[in-house]
């Protein structure tokens, strides 16, 4: 616990740091300052004055300075029906935002579903030729046959040479899912809790995002699909690939987005890490997929996906927005 | 128990009647101290038919709950067992207790104690022209563990468990879940009752294991046994190896809940994925385990009322011992989302899918016996056409779910649920009724009624076809498994499952209809009622069977009982 607490002020105070760096030397020192948190420490009482002193010029940025409580330029998105979310009557995967996604998809659709319906059907046809045939009546005397060896090999080399046909885009699939991050690749640290996400940008000051459900009525009200809406979602850009590191913080967890194509647990004691690249900018839900204990239906996801810019914009409320945040500027 | 000789009951007359094979025990002596495989076997069936009532009344509750969106009757049946409704988390956490049990009891004290110790105590020895299992009181044994097993498993319902009553971990049992995160003694009656029911089919294992080998009668060479032995043997082996592993992990889960060890807690050095790897390094051959005697069970079936023998005996035989052999090297498809690396994940996915080779081979040999054959659609055999078909099903989604690229998408959603209940709900199930109107007759001595049974079928097969297969639809669209309540979008096929529940529901009625007609008012059965086609040994005998039989073994020549 008292491991989890320091992480989390130093977390706090990360988020100072980056804020004022970024309203000083702009997006480049930003990106810069977790690397050298030494030199932002150094930095940010100096770069703070003048920080809440410019606040004509830079027009958005400085209305969170003004109102950290206010989260003035950052509006949540809108859901777009049937994109990032399961339709009504539904019978297929939900459409895909993800190169991943996609891959996985035409594997799915492609190579597996005309080989199983395909296997099925020769199975009942057999089975309902069978039943004609050789019943009682068309067939009174049952023939005493019960080896052929051409047949016997024929039925096992063939579905060999079946699962070779689904092998070898299988493999390719997995191979593209462990392709690693590239160098400086924005990190998303996603903690599993009993039960609520929090989302941590270790590349943006630290600042964590603590996710709820949201009750029912208010989903209904913001126009989101209940039981999956949160109060505060996990913001990311579009059109980049996104490390995403998950751990659980009490039991495991599994952060999982179904129109993505991403499921990764969220292990207490161990840091699981793989790629998510979004394609396009969109509201995209999901839900913990491990048995956490009581409230497991009750810790929906829900990622925002936007363009770099207005992603900047978000991260740039998140310091103001908290209340712990708040007193902390200007007693930099 | 150490008195067995001074009980009144026991061997009452045994004066009187020295050498008559056929007089039975007391009351008390003979079901309670039992030591007949037969009566064992009924004993079995009976305890499975009646877990089975519970757990399928389980996942009732279950699929009212789903049948709409939002919590509906969770609060009712958390008073019920003595929970505090008001608290909303111990309402939710009774939906945990509910999906834990269905699992548990199901797996081990529905399927294994009626197809292993059911119909294997009944079948096997009377199968190879044995007068009884090798252990007859550590037969006994078995059951009773198994029994006071399902006790404790009960009892684990009404004690705390966290946050409610009860367990509610899944039937999985996954630290920390299992440790930290329940506290109350309600998970360590859960685990003791896999310790006792484990080391019951342990026991049980070790004697079918010397049965088959030391007890078949002369002529019954391994390479004659009917496919049902063979199915039990590798079953056998399957337990022996597997469960003690489960019995190893549980017990690491007991000493990190109550003695401060740290196996799976990785404050301590432990690791929850470690637990997963022992779990179902024993959960995947369990899975076989469920499935391979009915496997056996279909095949004497086919051949029966095909009047042919087995298409590729041998082929079939050693298909059921490689999918035993491979069941024991693809247990991280169960774990493909917990960060295993990417050579692992490709290993496992490339033998899973090997699994699916011997299973076409016992597919396609099934229909190769029918084919030339003169079919005669008498219950049993309708129910395993039933279960060609339904397995098939089953067993493809099992060659998607094999994809660890694919799983990442439909891991822990009803697409799996889906794909496990047609190969077990669907798969075994099936074989279980099958191979109970095949047996029926010969254990009670009683026909059933073939119309109740042909009727039941068709409403078991519509019924469970509407619970289950909307489950794909659902897994696709991502509904997560193990969740009391859904989003609006997924509310169409789960009221499909529920009124298919309800069907489903319909067909058990119809089979304690049945079971009821046949000690009521049926024929008595004769010693081969099947006919030409039913070749086995115990078609050579009474129905029900003489007490004891074989007190003079059979000879098997080569013309007779061979493939």
């Amino acid at each position: 616990m008292s491991l989890a607490d320091t992480a989390r002020s130093m977390g706090k105070a990360f988020r100072t740091f980056g804020v004022a760096a970024a309203l000083t030397f702009g997006t480049q020192a930003m990106a810069a300052a977790p690397a050298a948190p030494v030199a932002a420490e150094a930095a940010a009482p100096v770069a703070a004055a003048p920080a809440a002193a410019a606040s004509d010029s830079a027009a958005p940025a400085v209305a969170a300075e003004a109102a950290p409580v206010d989260k003035g330029y950052y509006t949540p998105m809108q859901p777009t029906a049937g994109k990032g979310q399961p339709v009504d009557k539904g019978w297929t995967f939900q459409d895909q935002y993800s190169p991943i996604g996609e891959e996985g998809l035409w594997m799915h659709d492609v190579i597996l579903m005309p080989i199983i319906v395909a296997i099925s059907i020769l199975v009942l046809v057999l089975l309902l030729v069978v039943m004609a045939k050789f019943n009682k009546r068309a067939n009174p005397v049952a023939s005493k046959t019960s080896h052929n060896t051409l047949i016997e090999v024929i039925w096992t080399l063939v579905p060999v040479l079946i699962l070779v046909v689904i092998a070898v885009p299988s493999i390719r699939l997995l191979a593209h899912q462990y392709d690693p991050a590239p160098k400086g690749a924005l990190t998303v640290k996603v903690t599993g809790y009993q039960w609520y996400w929090g989302y941590t940008y270790p590349d943006n000051g630290g600042f964590e995002v603590i996710s709820n459900m949201l009750p029912d009525e208010d989903a209904v009200k913001n126009g989101e699909p209940a039981q999956l809406a949160v109060d505060n979602r996990m913001v990311v850009p579009a059109g980049e690939p996104i490390r995403i590191q998950t751990i659980g913080s009490d039991v495991i967890h599994a952060f999982a987005v179904p129109s993505l194509w991403f499921k990764l647990d969220a292990v207490p004691g161990r840091i699981n890490e793989k790629v998510l690249f979004i394609k396009e900018p969109g509201v995209y839900y999901g839900q913990c997929s491990e048995l956490c204990g009581a409230r497991h239906g009750y810790m929906p996801i829900a990622v925002e996906a936007l363009p770099r810019d207005k992603f900047e914009a978000w991260v740039k409320t998140q310091p103001g927005g908290t209340v712990e945040a708040a007193p902390a500027a200007p007693a930099a | 128990m150490a008195t067995i000789p001074a009980n009144e009951g026991f061997d009452a007359h045994h004066d009187a009647h020295d050498h008559d094979h056929d007089h039975k025990p007391g009351f008390f002596a003979r079901w309670f101290m039992s030591t007949n495989h037969k009566d064992i076997g009924t004993l079995y069936l009976i305890f499975a038919i009646f877990a089975g009532i519970i757990g399928g009344a389980v996942s009732g509750i279950m699929r009212a709950e789903l049948a709409e969106p939002g919590i509906q009757y969770l609060g009712w049946w958390t008073n019920l067992l003595g929970g505090n409704a008001a608290d909303f988390n111990a309402t939710l956490h009774m939906w945990n207790v509910l999906i834990t049990a269905h699992g548990l009891i199901m797996v081990f004290f529905m399927v294994m104690p009626a197809i292993i110790g059911g119909f294997g105590n009944w079948f096997v020895p009377i199968m190879i022209g044995a007068p009884d299992m090798a252990f007859p009181r550590m037969n006994n044994v078995s059951f009773w563990l198994t029994f006071v097993g399902f006790c404790s498993l009960m009892f684990s319902a009404f004690v705390p468990g966290g946050t409610g009553m009860g367990a509610g971990t899944g039937w999985t049992v996954y630290a920390p879940l299992s440790t930290s995160g329940s506290v109350g003694p309600a998970v360590d009656f859960a685990i003791f009752s896999l310790h006792l029911s484990g080391a019951g089919s342990i026991l049980g294992a070790v004697n079918f294991i010397t049965t088959i080998f030391n007890m078949r009668a002369p002529g019954m060479t391994l390479h004659k046994m009917p496919l049902f032995v063979w199915s039990v043997l590798v079953t056998a082996f399957l337990l022996l190896l597997a469960l003690p592993v489960l019995a190893a992990a549980i017990t690491m889960l007991l000493t990190d809940r109550n003695f401060g060890t740290t196996f799976f807690d990785p404050a301590g050095g432990g690791d929850p994925v470690l637990y997963q790897h022992l779990f179902w390094f024993f959960g995947h051959p369990e899975v076989y385990i469920m499935i391979l005697p009915g496997f056996g069970i279909i095949s004497q079936i086919i051949s029966t009322f095909s009047k042919k023998p087995v298409f590729g005996y041998l082929g079939m035989a050693y298909a059921m011992v490689a999918i035993g052999v491979v069941g024991f090297i693809v247990w991280a498809h169960h774990m493909y989302t917990t960060g295993l690396d990417v050579n692992t994940k490709m290993y496992f996915t490339a033998a899973t899918m090997v699994i699916a080779v011997p299973t076409g081979i016992k597919i396609f040999s099934w229909i190769a016996t029918m084919w030339g054959g003169s079919l005669e659609f008498k219950s049993p055999m309708v129910w395993a056409l039933g279960f060609i078909f339904l397995f098939t099903v089953g067993g493809v989604t099992g060659v998607v779910l094999a994809n660890g690229g694919v799983d990442d998408n439909l891991h822990d959603t009803y697409y799996v649920v889906a794909h496990f209940h047609y190969v077990l709900s669907l798969g075994a199930v099936t074989s279980l009724f099958a191979g109970f109107y095949y047996w029926f007759p010969k254990m009670s001595g009683r026909m059933h009624s073939e119309f109740l049974s042909h009727l039941q079928f068709w409403v078991f097969f519509v019924g469970v076809n509407l619970i289950f297969f909307p489950m794909h639809f659902l897994g696709v669209q991502g509904m997560p498994r193990r969740y009391p309540d859904y989003a609006l979008a997924y509310s169409y096929w789960n009221k499909i499952a529920s009124i298919g529940y309800v069907i489903m529901a319909v067909s058990i009625v119809i089979f304690f209809i049945n079971i009821l007609y046949a000690f009521l008012a049926g024929k008595k059965a004769e010693a081969n009622y099947w006919g030409e086609g039913a070749t086995t040994l115990e078609w050579t005998l009474s129905s029900p069977p003489p007490f004891h039989q074989f007190e003079t073994l059979p000879v098997i020549d080569d013309a007779a009982h061979a493939h």
